[in-house]
């Protein structure tokens, strides 16, 4: 099966029920999507697909055939970081940094929105992406330093 | 374990065809639920294949039929949050949708997965009943109150499909959640109700989501006192990981008396 | 200067760039060729003996690797404090909780892995469990605390109030997002090389001589990124590591020993669970007289770092206040359940969450404020603590709470009903760096290189787990040698490269070795005006003459230093549900000095927010000795969407002894929210819950009743 990821064309071929996590992180060689708990519950395996943030750890890979997939590998401009992630490192918001693969792919797609975002609106955007680290703030902060 | 098939109909026809045939099949939508029991090992009869519903069109959607609107199985609980259709005439589905799990999961859940997985804490359930939703299937229809038939036993036949979930237009439904923490939780109960017709649907205080059938009869009678006292006969809650038997009984009766003393604006 | 000095500057993080771009390499995130994947298989019983083990012979063995306490090469106990936990149960020998390791497994894939475990059948003649504090019968360890008199017969004494009280703490998951994990490498001349997510290389370094029979050099530890640590990583990947290296040993390959969320939840050490009871006696004008008090921690199935939990919580026991007569009698008792361990604060938020209360209930019984009461109270300048140690210098106290109520907004608006609002405060002090002698017996080093092509090199066992060490390091040595801040960088934290500073525990990091990395800096910088480089300097920790503490009479100087925290948490509360929202928490934190003023507030947001979760929706119930809350699903920590509004007010009240007078605050934030959250529903509803977490089950059930 063929999909994209971070606009590169790639193949696979394999059992199609494996969980696109494991082969992101085993067999495509990309080990920024993170498995914080296989549960769809903490976010960490966050990765975008067609442009929505979904937990990778709850997707079949043969179910990204022909779609476009982005990890956070994806999101620097040719090593230019974006935005969005030079606000995490400025505003303090990855402290671990495990859950900031994830936490920028929400982030991000929420950014997308032609509004302005509110700190309501961010928390909510964000509440599939758990933290310890942080208490959130910071990463609302830096959140909220992108939006329009 | 052996490895699990992946199967990848290209149309429902052919998707009821494979669940029809293949031994040991689940089907596969959005993942949120099935992917978890299948990484875990935890599915029994251990599965064979999974069948790929998420991508069929014909499974995505919302439109109207006759004088309803219908909710095809597969679409998530965002395309439902940001459909116009639905916003204006199944509002409580639209609160209901957003209160499960959070962005990804709302990315990837569906009406479909959550009739069929039969969990008695399914956050859309009790709106489904409260609207007296139709399950239609890849043969029939089948009136939501009758869906359920013990703890997350459905009345579906072993090779049957959800293919869309029709809703009447002009019901009010007022709904409510009580869950752990703001996102992302499971419900201590879950709560969906109309006044006319007189519609109580309760989750996570029985082994499936029930109507509150006395609590109906008192309040059809325009008692809502009596609606509140009689709920408390009507459900069955127990103590478990979340919550406990008493505090739900306590909790349905208060949310109860909030969602019919003020209604949903 | 040369430079600009970074010293109080939000400089960018060291690991921003590779955090940000998912570059940073966790444990899981390795690729080791020819590696293997290795499972722990467990005990599903509390207590008992195991009768027998019996591999299926109908399963294909060849495949599988298998590793019991017979395959042991050194002793089969986990070192830490006491020799009392086996690194792997035996046939005929005793387990003492469920989830006890019992075997090892290693198979070049998972499936065959879960297929083998499978087809092993363990026996247990089963005992009669112990999970019930009051029902416990062996003590692990006891501390006592005694300072002038404490009175106990009150007859003839007037114008008193006796306050009685007691209050429970519930267990807490650390819940790092990364959970533990350990890739162990075999290699030639007997060496182990351990990759993996830890706090303390050092730590799992003797561990695993100990029990694989090591000499120095064969055993080496290497921290990879590490996603979170809060003290579960600690002691715990000690077991990790040897299980790990246990199997890359017999199977002569590397193996990959990674614990998904489940396990990790069942299996590893949380924080102790425990009741405290206070009996305080006041004069009717609210002086404080004495304070009586009775700590019982819940040690679990083995001891682990019990004794230092208990010790720390007994020497926090009776708040933050100047008392003329205290008794603190403390215990930690063992239960058939996982063994407690490590978790920030580390007793003392146990503790202090009573402490606080009970500055409520007297001053509810004295009908005055209780923030006067505090005042009244509070530990100044020159007053004496319960183990009688003489505060010299940087008393944050006033400082913290005078910050803290005047950054709040009088009062809040009322909510629409059903919902009521509240407020609540806490005042909290923690003791920075190891108690006691600790520091001096740990003689935590440092090494600081001046390299030939101009930059330098510190070498460090501190790790970095997110609180900033790497940055904090570099920030100090660079303003020390006056040099731009990307010339100083950190050796990897690999036992065989860097000495031991000591654990990343206590609140220590910053204080203790980064004042070792400044005087390092300064020395290299002399020795730079007369030779060339390259130069290697060494520093390691000595204890000021000045700092006197008894270990058998617990008298003395506990801490070098303490920081103050006063905690402002305002709270919703619907009285139909008994949900509580925390909306907002300010803290005022007395740091010394913010080294890095925004990685100074994380550290403060982080634990205050842990601290609220611990308050409010972290529970974990117990069934037959076990966590009925084992998954993610189950085992909840706040969202985004349920965080307060943190504020972070940093007060600077510098330590002598501290680099640029800075205190270590990281466990800190953890103590204060609790108490303040339980104060906050009590203003918000008139009830006064005792016990933690305030689930709204509780809640309600103490609205309903009143």
């Amino acid at each position: 099966m063929r999909f994209t990821l971070n606009g590169r064309a790639v193949s696979f071929e394999g059992s199609g029920a494996r969980r696109l996590l494991d082969v992101l992180r085993e067999d495509l060689g990309a080990t920024g999507t993170k498995e914080g708990c296989g549960e769809g519950e903490c976010g960490a395996c966050s990765v975008l697909i067609d442009g929505a943030v979904v937990d990778s750890c709850l997707v079949a890979v043969g179910q990204v055939e022909g779609c476009k997939v982005v990890t956070v590998e994806g999101l620097a401009d040719g090593g230019r970081l974006t935005a969005l992630q030079q606000a995490f490192i400025e505003y303090g918001a990855a402290q671990c940094g495990i859950c900031t693969p994830g936490m920028l792919l929400a982030a991000h797609v929420l950014l997308q929105q032609a509004r302005r975002l509110s700190a309501d609106d961010v928390r909510e955007g964000l509440a599939g992406n758990l933290c310890r680290c942080t208490g959130y703030t910071k990463i609302i902060d830096a959140v909220l330093s992108c939006t329009k | 374990m052996h490895e699990v098939r992946y199967l990848r109909p290209k149309s429902v026809a052919e998707a009821v065809q494979l669940y029809r045939t293949t031994p040991a099949c689940r089907p596969l939508a959005g993942g949120t639920d099935l992917m978890v029991m299948l990484h875990a090992g935890t599915l029994r009869p251990e599965p064979r294949a999974v069948l790929d519903l998420w991508s069929l069109a014909e499974l995505k959607g919302v439109r109207r039929v006759n004088d309803m609107l219908e909710i095809a199985a597969a679409e998530s609980y965002t395309g439902i949050i940001q459909s116009n259709d639905v916003q204006q005439h199944l509002p409580a589905l639209v609160d209901a949708a957003r209160t499960i799990g959070a962005a990804q999961i709302q990315n990837r859940g569906t009406l479909g997965g959550n009739l069929a997985n039969a969990s008695p804490a399914g956050d859309t359930l009790p709106v489904l009943l409260a609207y007296d939703a139709i399950v239609v299937t890849d043969r029939r229809s089948i009136p939501v109150d009758q869906f359920f038939t013990g703890y997350r036993k459905t009345a579906l036949q072993p090779d049957e499909l959800i293919t869309a979930v029709r809703f009447p237009l002009d019901r009010q439904v007022a709904f409510r959640k009580i869950g752990t923490r703001a996102a992302q939780a499971i419900s201590k109960i879950v709560m969906a109700v109309s006044t006319h017709p007189a519609r109580i649907a309760i989750g996570s205080v029985a082994e499936v989501p029930l109507r509150a059938r006395r609590a109906e009869a008192a309040l059809e009678r325009g008692d809502i006192a009596g609606a509140v006292s009689a709920v408390a006969e009507d459900i069955r809650p127990i103590d478990d990981v979340r919550s406990t038997a008493v505090y739900r009984r306590a909790v349905t009766q208060n949310v109860l008396r909030e969602l019919l003393q003020a209604p949903r604006t | 200067m040369v430079s600009p000095s970074p010293i109080g500057q939000s400089v960018p993080r060291r690991e921003g760039a590779a955090k940000v771009t998912g570059a940073a390499r966790y444990t899981d995130d390795l690729v080791i060729p020819g590696a293997w994947y290795g499972k722990t298989v467990r005990s599903t019983v509390p207590r008992g003996r195991i009768r027998s083990i019996t591999l299926d012979p109908a399963f294909d063995w060849g495949r599988v690797v298998v590793v019991t306490a017979d395959d042991i090469p050194g002793e089969n106990v986990v070192h830490l404090i006491r020799d009392d936990q086996p690194v792997l149960a035996r046939a005929g020998g005793e387990v003492r909780h469920k989830e006890e390791p019992i075997l090892l497994l290693a198979a070049a894939d998972r499936v065959t892995l879960d297929e083998a475990a499978r087809h092993i059948r363990i026996e247990y003649d089963v005992a009669q469990p112990v999970f019930e504090l009051d029902e416990a019968v062996e003590v692990y360890t006891t501390v006592e605390i005694t300072k002038g008199e404490v009175l106990d017969d009150l007859k003839g004494v007037k114008d008193v109030e006796v306050v009685e009280r007691t209050f429970r703490v519930g267990l807490q998951e650390q819940l790092y997002i990364e959970p533990q994990g350990a890739i162990a490498i075999p290699e030639a001349g007997g060496v182990i090389r351990i990759i993996g997510s830890l706090q303390c290389p050092y730590y799992v370094h003797r561990a695993l001589k100990r029990a694989l029979k090591l000499a120095d050099e064969q055993a080496i530890v290497v921290q990879a990124e590490t996603g979170g640590g809060f003290g579960g990583k600690e002691e715990y990947p000690s077991i990790v590591a040897i299980h790990a290296a246990l199997l890359a040993r017999k199977a002569g390959r590397p193996v990959r020993l990674i614990y998904d969320r489940h396990e990790d939840l069942a299996a590893t050490t949380k924080r102790h669970p425990g009741v405290i009871r206070h009996r305080t006696v006041v004069k009717k004008d609210g002086t404080l007289l004495s304070q009586d008090i009775e700590i019982v921690l819940d040690g679990g199935g083995y001891c682990t770092l019990t004794p230092v939990v208990l010790s720390r919580a007994a020497i926090h026991a009776g708040g933050a206040y100047s008392c003329p007569n205290v008794r603190i009698r403390a215990r930690a008792v063992a239960t058939n359940t996982p063994p407690n361990g490590a978790f920030r604060g580390f007793g003392a938020p146990q503790s202090l969450f009573a402490a606080e209360l009970m500055v409520e209930h007297v001053a509810e019984r004295l009908g005055v404020s209780s923030v006067d009461l505090r005042r009244k109270w509070m530990l100044h300048l020159g007053d004496t603590t319960a183990t009688g140690q003489k505060l010299t210098e940087s008393v944050g106290s006033e400082l913290v709470l005078d910050a803290a109520l005047n950054a709040v907004q009088p009062v809040r608006p009322p909510a629409r009903p059903p919902v009521k609002r509240g407020r609540g405060l806490s005042l909290v002090f923690h003791g920075s760096g190891f108690t006691g002698s600790g520091e001096k017996k740990l003689a935590g080093t440092i090494g600081l290189e001046a390299l030939a092509d101009g930059t330098f090199l510190i070498l460090t066992a501190s790790t970095e787990i997110g609180q900033g060490t790497k940055t904090i390091f570099c920030q100090l040595a660079a303003d020390a040698l006056d040099v731009p801040l990307e010339r100083v960088s950190l050796a990897p934290q690999d036992t065989s490269l860097v000495p031991d500073s000591g654990p990343t525990v206590a609140s220590r990091t910053a204080m203790i070795v980064g004042r070792l990395v400044q005087e390092a800096a300064i020395e290299i910088k002399e020795r730079l005006k007369r030779e060339k480089a390259p130069l290697h300097v060494q520093k390691s920790y000595i204890q000021p003459d000045s700092l006197r503490w008894d270990e058998t009479t617990y008298k003395g100087d506990a801490y070098p230093i303490y920081a103050w925290a006063c905690t402002i948490a305002d709270v919703d509360v619907d009285m139909t549900t008994g949900e509580v929202r925390v909306t907002d928490l300010v803290t005022a934190v007395d740091c010394g000095k913010a080294l890095h003023p925004v990685m100074a507030e994380g550290q403060i947001e982080g634990g205050s927010l842990q601290a609220v979760g611990w308050a409010t929706i972290e529970e974990i119930k117990m069934k037959d000795g076990g966590y009925q809350n084992d998954r993610l699903a189950t085992y909840l920590i706040p969202t985004a969407l349920d965080a307060p509004r943190i504020r972070t007010i940093l007060v600077e009240n510098p330590y002598s002894r501290g680099p640029f007078g800075a205190k270590g605050i990281g466990e800190l934030p953890m103590d204060g929210p609790a108490p303040a959250i339980i104060a906050a529903i009590h203003d918000a509803t008139g009830v006064w819950l005792d016990e933690i977490p305030a689930t709204p089950e509780k809640v309600l059930a103490a609205c309903a009743s009143r």
